[in-house]
């Protein structure tokens, strides 16, 4: 049976990891081939980097450390942060990331994600949505964001959910802004909505807090995979743990 | 040394070092003209099967595989690069394969989408041999999972090339597909953890 994916997320920016990881016997706890391994060794199903600085002159170091990271890990890693063009795709790909998060630049240049699909085939697109309620929770829906939640872009995230999904994307990396830092849970009913819309993957992300969280995520959200970030980097909970908990809640996991 | 078909699309680099960490020593190989040369073949392969198939037979290396093959040369195809063992591909038009494996390319039916399935079928998933007749280098992954990324799957005609299958919601497709020298798998060694990386490993030490 195909497992559910637990998926941590490591924020990077110039190559090292920000955001302290806190494995016990790790050396240096900003090495990206360090905090790989350490998941690797605890069964996670995936890594994903994101470049949060993504500034042009770093794109080099990013290629430098996802080669690095591709060297030592054989697993799947998708990669984001800044991808704007057909060219940064390539890059990351050749470097050794095996899917690419397209993010603002879906936004900005629709025809993106088709060509990069075509190109590279859906299954190594990611696109990440950032989503946020407007209105209130009876009558309102979710709308995209830009900017880290800052900037408003007036589409309908369901919508536009679909709309990467049916231009090829593989995977939707959906993220509550609303829930994201607050480790109260994801935002269920926005994570239904999307996972009933399309026949994409989608990878539930921004709130978790508890294992109980990504069990929801699962399967009231009916999410593909869950991404989390600060319970597993400051050790709250091992990946071993995780899936030990998400299988006696009858979620199937890879054990 | 193993011959790691390059022919500028797949994800080559990540077959590459899956190889060589468990002690194979790899060239990649874009001259058709050398394939002969090697004493294993692998085949890697991510995209579009008629793009693959266009691009191995302009290049010359369609013809210097199935030749290579026939001397008895270990392959092992990876996902698309198992998937053109096929008669052919029902994958956007119907394409000819190398047709060194009898049988078809499909899409998943849509009735799985309709039951909530996503395609592509991508994550972790089963491999399960059959009892009693396991292939050699498949049974390194036994009890394990390893990692698919596909829409399309193999239709071998004859059950005795389904070496391993796979099911996704209650649809059973195909795990890998072979026959003698020939070795075929949907999923990738190289993202499989473990369960690949001992596989490749079987690979390197298989004596068909």
């Amino acid at each position: 049976m195909l497992s559910k994916r637990i998926v941590p997320c490591l924020d990077v920016a110039h190559g090292r990891v920000v955001k302290g990881v806190q494995f016990v016997d790790i050396i240096d706890a900003g090495d990206p081939v360090e905090a790989a391994i350490k998941y690797d060794e605890q069964g996670a199903d995936e890594l994903c980097f994101l470049d949060i600085r993504a500034s042009h002159e770093s794109r080099d170091t990013l290629y430098h450390m996802v080669s690095e990271v591709a060297e030592h890990v054989f697993m799947p890693l998708t990669v984001g942060g800044g991808v704007k063009a057909l060219q940064d795709i390539e890059n990351l790909l050749h470097a050794g990331a095996d899917k690419v998060s397209i993010n603002t630049a879906a936004i900005f240049n629709p025809a993106l994600v088709k060509e990069a699909a075509e190109r590279f085939g859906s299954s190594t697109i990611v696109v990440a949505v950032d989503a946020k309620r407007v209105g209130d929770a009876s009558g309102g829906h979710w709308e995209c964001f830009t900017h880290g939640g800052r900037k408003e872009t007036g589409l309908n995230a369901v919508d536009w959910a679909k709309k990467m999904a049916d231009d090829g994307a593989g995977e939707i990396l959906l993220t509550s802004m609303d829930a994201d830092g607050t480790k109260a849970g994801y935002d269920i009913p926005l994570t239904r909505a999307v996972a009933d819309a399309i026949s994409a993957n989608v990878i539930a992300s921004g709130g978790v807090g508890t294992l109980e969280h990504l069990a929801e995520g699962l399967t009231e959200g009916r999410a593909d995979a869950v991404l989390a970030a600060s319970i597993f980097h400051f050790g709250t909970y091992t990946i071993a743990e995780t899936k030990a908990y998400l299988q006696s809640k009858g979620i199937p996991v890879r054990t | 040394m193993i011959g790691l078909i390059d022919y500028g699309m797949g994800n080559l680099h990540s077959v590459a070092k899956a190889l060589e960490k468990v002690g194979g020593k790899v060239d990649l190989v874009k001259d058709a003209d050398a394939i002969k040369n090697y004493e294993r073949i692998v085949l890697p392969g991510v995209g579009a099967f008629r793009d693959c198939m266009q691009t191995l037979r302009e290049t010359g290396m369609a013809d210097a595989l199935t030749a290579t093959i026939a001397t008895g040369t270990p392959f092992l195809g990876i996902c698309l690069g198992m998937q053109v063992l096929m008669t052919r591909s029902y994958e956007f038009g119907v394409h000819a394969g190398l047709g060194l494996i009898e049988g078809e390319v499909k899409a998943f039916p849509d009735l799985l989408i309709e039951q909530g399935f996503k395609i592509p079928h991508m994550g972790w998933n089963d491999v399960v041999l059959p009892q009693g007749n396991e292939h050699i280098v498949l049974k390194n992954t036994a009890g394990q999972q390893v990692y698919y990324v596909h829409s399309y799957y193999c239709a071998p005609r004859n059950p005795e090339h389904l070496l391993a299958a796979c099911s996704y919601g209650s649809y059973p497709f195909a795990a890998a597909v072979g026959k003698d020298n020939i070795l075929g798998v949907q999923f990738h060694p190289e993202k499989s953890q473990q369960a690949g990386l001992s596989l490749l490993e079987g690979f390197i030490g298989w004596k068909p």
